[in-house]
């Protein structure tokens, strides 16, 4: 057990925790936030895809010890003010879901993506996105979605 | 005994149980006009014949549908039904907003609670539009009918002068004279049951049917707010990891517990051959898991998924005739080519992406549990069996579902959780890791097809003798113009006698109709290439289901389709099936790399004429992510076995459909305003394997005889 410090959605956060233990279920169990999803456990699925350090990773494989004094951004960080965030508006407007399990991990992974990469051609994204998983057969409109998110992020980051 | 159509079975009396008591529920409900409805026959009773119940608890009452609005004007639609992905919660709304003449953001929904939502069988066979929704639609039309009742009494105005017009009730020439729903409800409480059936708003004056709706789970499911069963946490749950067998046919001998009990915080429940651990955290008690040492005896099944196929054929059960005309030794006469081929199809693993989850929690006697489940009320009643407990003391709630695919109709870790909430007092979390997923999946039945059928010199079909064994009997009859056929059924998809297959079996997305329309369509296509003729023009000549000839045209338009023999180089496919009362033509195009075997799919056109359409949107979404899983079963799903043991435990072994596998998807839904609302959920799957058989045939003539088309597969056809 040790203390691990980090910024979670924008909120300084601290606990006392095996550092071995895996990002997933300390979001899930520990500290209560549940739209980060378990579909696999061993990084083959997305479903908990989460923003490290402005990168997407793998919850269910990224260990605490990593996890110390990074900058982590899980889908409840993402709308602010009451507003939701471009990606999120874009997934609405295509409708890019169906039992929205996935979508979490879809999302995180596409704001990642535009964060990295502002204007990703269409193959640019179906490559970055191709190890995320949707079982209902969302994928056109999740393409399209994150299509949609880019331009209307106009090249900016957020 | 009632007979719908070919899936469904429905004994008469057969209706919606309603087991809480009705005061209970008007509590609950407060004033206000609420409407039960009562219909019978049970139209909307939406069964299979494999999922009706013996010895149900409760006693079964008659109501199928209510409608509650409150003094603030808003409705509450109480379902059984449940939301997994589908759309049914934003689609069902619409025909309540429709009938009662309200906004739709004026009603709400409750969906799957079983204390407060009418008995219902569960979700699937896409019924909840096509049967449940006329139900719906007449609770709406009699709450609206009270309505103007109640407000011509207090305009003192006759009904026939009053019309609705958003929620109020106004005189069709003083507009002067209105009163709203929610003033007529205000400070009351008015109880209206309906036995008849009241007159229906045609479909030509929808004005909220018909039109695209935003789903109302968008918000939640893209913020991370959406709740499923796994997210639901009582105050102090525990997570519970529940010791399962390495095999099916493995039987449990001895447990050592001992280390996993020394673990800080863990708690081991044993009883008999029921082992669990529990721990606050998930992935603490995944290490208590690993740390118990189980012995178990080895299954004694030697099936593996290459035997299993003429295991099928050998031990299957008895023929059910499921279609017969004319005289097949007759058809024989007549044909100058014959042709006899068997098609194969593996096990299929649902693969939702949310795994089986349950939440349990037992306070004063009665027992709550969230499930992740197809089946609300089944399972209600399935853990007050297994508990001992009397139904109205089990409540059932279904949160948000990550899929189901007919995979959440079985519902064992529900019964996991409520076993061991009673045990330990505490509220427990089951949610099955993904290598559980696979070896509890109910999976999609292998299956064997024979089909034996002749075509005469003017390259009629005529005769067919098909048999499918093992796949079921739904999707199996041909629609085609033939003189002299017979259709028979060996078992079925929710056949699970002991040691026919190594585990269980059960529905998956259109039961029976994959691998039905994949041998049919594929015969029908080496048919139309031994008699040299186009196969869209093959099976326009031997259609007379007009219906079904002009999806076959809109998907031709389409496509851009022009006729030639196959194999013609182009690497065209069609096929053509009906599901749940919807038509459906598929065209696709592919490119075989006839080195590797590798299969592109380059582009889908897929129409559909599926009656009135609810919400346009919602429907092609159906049909695109029909598209999307088809693509699996097609070419990479294949479940492996030996010895009782399921080999693919996670998606590196198992593949699902990809973004890079996405073609070019086109979807056509014709217009079809005189026919009701048919099944949107199942319908444009049933065709994906064989469309793409034919087009690889097409593309390179190797016919394709097993799902899923692997690279081995079709080289192997290559060279045969």
């Amino acid at each position: 057990m040790r203390d691990v410090s980090f910024s979670l959605n924008g909120k300084p956060t601290r606990l006392t925790v095996d550092e071995d233990r895996m990002l997933l279920w300390v979001l899930r169990d520990d500290l209560g936030l549940t739209g980060t999803k378990y579909g696999c456990g061993m990084t083959l699925c997305g479903a908990c895809t989460v923003v490290v350090n402005n990168e997407a990773v793998r919850a269910c494989a990224t260990r605490m010890r990593l996890v110390d004094g990074a900058k982590v951004v899980t889908i409840e960080g993402l709308a602010a003010n009451g507003r939701l965030h471009p990606v999120q508006e874009a997934f609405v407007t295509h409708a890019g879901y169906q039992c929205g399990f996935c979508t979490p991990g879809m999302i995180m992974a596409a704001y990642a993506l535009l964060n990295s990469q502002p204007k990703p051609t269409r193959d640019d994204i179906v490559r970055e996105m191709d190890d995320h998983i949707c079982r209902c057969g969302a994928h056109v409109r999740i393409l399209q979605a994150v299509q949609t998110a880019s331009t209307a992020m106009k090249g900016g980051t957020r | 005994m009632t007979i719908y159509d070919s899936e469904m079975i429905v004994p008469d009396g057969w209706g919606f149980a309603y087991s809480m008591d009705r005061r209970e529920f008007l509590k609950l409900t407060g004033t206000g006009l609420l409407v039960m409805v009562a219909l019978r026959p049970m139209a909307a009773a939406a069964q299979e014949p494999a999922r009706l119940p013996t010895g149900r608890e409760g006693a079964p009452s008659d109501l199928n549908a209510y409608l509650h609005i409150g003094a603030d004007g808003r409705v509450t639609t109480f379902v059984g039904k449940i939301e997994m992905g589908q759309g049914a919660m934003t689609s069902l709304p619409q025909l309540v907003a429709e009938e009662l003449d309200v906004p739709l953001s004026m009603v709400d929904i409750v969906m799957g609670d079983t204390d407060v939502c009418p008995w219902d069988m569960g979700t699937f066979g896409s019924l909840s539009i096509r049967q449940f929704g006329p139900v719906l639609r007449t609770a709406a039309a009699e709450a609206k009918a009270v309505l103007l009742q109640l407000g011509s009494e207090k305009l003192q105005v006759p009904v026939s002068d009053l019309k609705v017009d958003n929620g109020v009730v106004v005189h069709k020439s003083d507009a002067s004279k209105k009163i709203s729903y929610a003033q007529l409800t205000e400070g009351r409480k008015i109880e209206r049951r309906l036995e008849g059936k009241p007159a229906l708003e045609p479909a030509a004056s929808f004005t909220v049917v018909g039109k695209t709706a935003v789903r109302r789970d968008a918000i939640e499911k893209v913020t991370g707010k959406a709740k499923y069963a796994g997210d639901i946490v009582p105050p102090g749950a525990l997570h519970a990891r529940v010791l399962h067998p390495p095999a099916h046919g493995a039987t449990f001998v001895s447990a050592d517990t001992s280390a996993a009990e020394k673990l800080p915080g863990v708690t081991v429940v044993k009883q008999g051959d029921f082992i669990a651990v529990l721990h606050a955290h998930r992935d603490e008690a995944d290490n208590a898991l690993d740390l118990v040492k189980a012995q178990w005896t080895p299954s004694t099944n030697t099936l593996d998924h290459t035997t299993i196929f003429d295991h099928l054929e050998k031990n299957a059960p008895a023929a059910q005739t499921v279609a017969e005309g004319g005289a097949i030794p007759e058809g024989e006469k007549l044909a100058v080519v014959v042709v006899e081929d068997t098609y194969r199809d593996g096990y299929v693993a649902h693969s939702a992406m949310e795994t089986h989850s349950a939440v349990a929690q037992f306070e004063n006697g009665k027992m709550t549990v969230w499930v992740g489940t197809q089946t609300p009320f089944p399972v209600k009643s399935q853990v007050a069996k297994l508990l001992n407990l009397p139904p109205e003391m089990v409540r059932v709630i279904t949160p948000y579902v990550g899929g189901g695919f007919g995979g959440k109709s079985a519902a064992q870790q529900a019964h996991e959780a409520a076993r061991l909430a009673m045990a330990t007092g505490k509220p427990i979390r089951v949610v099955w890791s993904r290598e559980e997923e696979f070896f509890f999946d109910t999976f999609r039945p292998a299956s064997v097809i024979k089909v034996r059928a002749g075509v005469d010199a003017s390259k009629k079909i005529v005769f067919w003798d098909y048999r499918t064994i093992a796949a079921g009997e739904r999707g199996s009859a041909q629609f085609y113009d033939i003189p002299h056929h017979k259709t028979v059924a060996q078992g079925g998809w929710n056949l699970n006698t002991p040691g026919f297959h190594p585990f269980p079996v059960g529905p998956w997305r259109a039961p029976g109709c994959n691998s039905n329309a994949f041998a049919r369509e594929s015969h029908i296509d080496q048919m139309a290439a031994k008699a040299g003729v186009d196969p869209v023009d093959f099976r326009l000549a031997n259609l007379s289901d007009e219906r079904m000839k002009r999806v076959l045209r809109a998907a031709v338009k389409q496509f851009g389709w022009t006729p030639k023999p196959g194999p013609s180089g182009r690497g065209w496919g069609v096929a053509l099936g009906i599901d749940t009362g919807t038509y459906v033509a598929s065209m696709a195009e592919v490119r075989v790399d006839k080195n590797t075997g590798k299969v592109d799919v380059l582009r889908i056109v897929c129409a559909q004429d599926m009656g009135v359409v609810v919400n346009p949107e919602g429907a092609l979404q159906q049909m695109e992510g029909c598209i999307a899983q088809g693509l699996g079963y097609a070419f990479t799903e294949e479940v492996r076995f030996k010895n009782g043991q399921v080999l693919d435990k996670n998606f590196d072994t198992y593949e699902l459909p990809r973004f890079s596998w996405m073609p070019k998807v086109e979807t056509v839904i014709l217009d079809s305003p005189d026919l009701p609302a048919q099944g949107g959920g199942e319908p444009a799957i049933i065709v994906m394997g064989a469309v793409v058989a034919n087009a690889i045939f097409d593309a390179a003539g190797a016919r394709m005889r097993q799902m899923p088309f692997t690279p081995d597969r079709v080289k192997a056809a290559l060279k045969a």
